[in-house]
């Protein structure tokens, strides 16, 4: 029998989450084309090489303006407890083993996801910032050179660490699975909520009653 | 310029394969400007403007007898004016020639993304091949001497070719055809170093006693070299003391590439065997309420 669902995002969130996913896209296969050679052919992608370095700048701002949407509906329920330590002192357990039922008990997110909210949070705003600085179109010109060659530095080591958690993001959905659900069809399983979060589940469930 | 000497280059920007090499013999060239016998005259700058068929647009006059006030995207090379004491009570109208250094270690073409924009001829000539060229502005950034411009009209970088057309037919960039006191010289490097050495010598007898050649070691030296009177204080006339590609620089386009790179593909794939070897991570069909308390 289908275990009954429990609403965990809306439909606006939803659409926030994958308009960030798609500048993230984008930007991200521009970033890299211009970070190593050996992917100068993702210009291709964005229309060439001229077309990569005029977008990719607007398609950052773009994530930064959408993720701020989400920080402000998400951060709430991202503030650091202590059963999060707890949880991130027992994540590579969970790695290993596979075992959720031996986790420490959560909210909705656990240390690891609001570590990747943080991280997140961090990486987009060294992103704009040093960005801006050596935006050649608008900006670079009255910023001075070391600044601006700070700034690149930052900008890639930023890119990178973002690059990182999204794949830590990413295949944490793909590993556990009924996650997906939750950001696409906005639902998960009760099973699922009182498995992974049963502080969140409880909440909801004493929500409804 | 339009790159027509494929076989001559010896370095690429954002290429990670070595380029043609069969041509094994090509003296690398130089021009050497010096400084002592510069009359401020900027016959030179009118001489590149017509070669290279360009027009800066008339700027204001800054009080100074530099003119334009800086290099542009129209302006490859620039006089500039500086009235210094580089000893007490004694003022000297010191006068240098700027432009393009022609790194033998350019910074602009190890910070260039965009294969090809950026070449070093066999010659040691730096040229910019503009059809390659996006207009990031990261050569601006790799260059130690603050030398390219990008245009706001095309987005374009632009600096001196070393009249790299010239040259390949053989005769001298313009700026050294028409200087008309001998101050800027130009043949293989190895002439030019000889040619500097001897002007040094004859301006320590006239009293310089640290004038010297200007040929920085930190960018591999350079093909275009100054003859300075006062060579223990380039500082005086705006050159660095010791140039070199900036450690940011150098991280950003040295080791951060391929380990970055490396880091981020792995991280994929330790996510793809950790699936394969562990499976994924089920919730179980007999969760039981109460299993967490």
């Amino acid at each position: 029998m289908k275990s009954p669902q429990l609403q965990r995002y809306s439909a606006g969130q939803r659409s926030n989450h994958w308009a960030v996913v798609t500048c993230f896209v984008l930007a991200g296969v521009s970033g890299f084309a211009l970070f190593h050679p050996a992917l100068f052919w993702l210009t291709n992608l964005l229309g060439g090489p001229q077309w990569t370095r005029i977008l990719h700048p607007y398609i950052g701002i773009a994530m930064f303006l959408l993720f701020l949407g989400m920080f402000f509906m998400f951060v709430g329920a991202n503030v650091w407890r202590k059963e999060d330590s707890a949880w991130l002192g027992s994540a590579s357990k969970l790695i290993s083993e596979g075992n959720a039922a031996k986790m420490p008990a959560v909210g909705k997110y656990n240390g690891g996801q609001k570590l990747v909210f943080w991280l997140f949070t961090l990486c987009l705003i060294v992103l704009l910032v040093t960005g801006l600085l050596f935006w050649q179109a608008w900006f670079a010109a009255s910023v001075p050179i070391p600044l601006q060659r700070i700034a690149v530095l930052l900008h890639a080591i930023a890119a990178f660490v973002l690059v990182l958690g999204v794949i830590v993001h990413a295949y944490a959905a793909i590993w556990v699975k009924g996650t997906i659900g939750a950001m696409v069809r906005g639902t998960v399983s009760a099973a699922w909520a009182r498995h992974h979060h049963p502080l969140w589940y409880r909440d909801q469930v004493a929500g409804k009653k | 310029m339009s790159s027509l000497q494929s076989l001559d280059v010896v370095a690429r920007s954002a290429t990670t394969t070595p380029p043609p090499q069969a041509r094994t013999h090509v003296a690398e060239v130089a021009k050497l400007i010096d400084v002592s016998k510069c009359i401020g005259c900027k016959a030179c700058q009118v001489a590149c403007s017509e070669w290279n068929d360009l027009r800066d647009d008339v700027g204001s006059n800054l009080g100074v007898y530099d003119n334009p006030a800086d290099l542009s995207p129209q302006s490859w090379t620039l006089m500039r004016f500086f009235e210094v004491e580089p000893e007490k009570d004694k003022l000297e109208w010191l006068i240098r020639k700027d432009g393009c250094m022609h790194c033998e270690d350019p910074g602009c073409l190890k910070a260039c993304p965009s294969p090809g924009a950026i070449v070093k001829y066999s010659n040691g000539i730096v040229d910019f091949i503009s059809e390659h060229c996006i207009g990031c502005g990261y050569c601006v950034k790799g260059c130690p001497f603050d030398i390219p411009r990008i245009s706001e009209k095309d987005n374009k970088a632009y600096k001196c070719s070393l009249c790299s057309d010239r040259v390949s037919e053989g005769i001298e960039p313009a700026c050294v055809k028409t200087c008309p006191t001998g101050a800027i010289t130009f043949g293989t490097k190895e002439d030019m170093l000889e040619h500097a050495q001897q002007r040094t010598v004859e301006l320590k007898e006239r009293g310089y006693a640290n004038a010297g050649v200007y040929n920085p070691a930190g960018v591999g030296g350079t093909h275009v070299m100054y003859v300075l009177k006062h060579a223990d204080q380039p500082e005086l006339t705006g050159l660095p003391r010791d140039p070199h590609i900036s450690a940011a620089v150098g991280l950003w386009k040295g080791l951060a590439k391929p380990i970055g790179l490396a880091v981020m593909v792995g991280a994929a794939f330790a996510g793809w065997f950790h699936y394969l070897r562990k499976g994924p991570l089920e919730t179980p069909e007999d969760a039981t309420e109460g299993e967490q308390q």
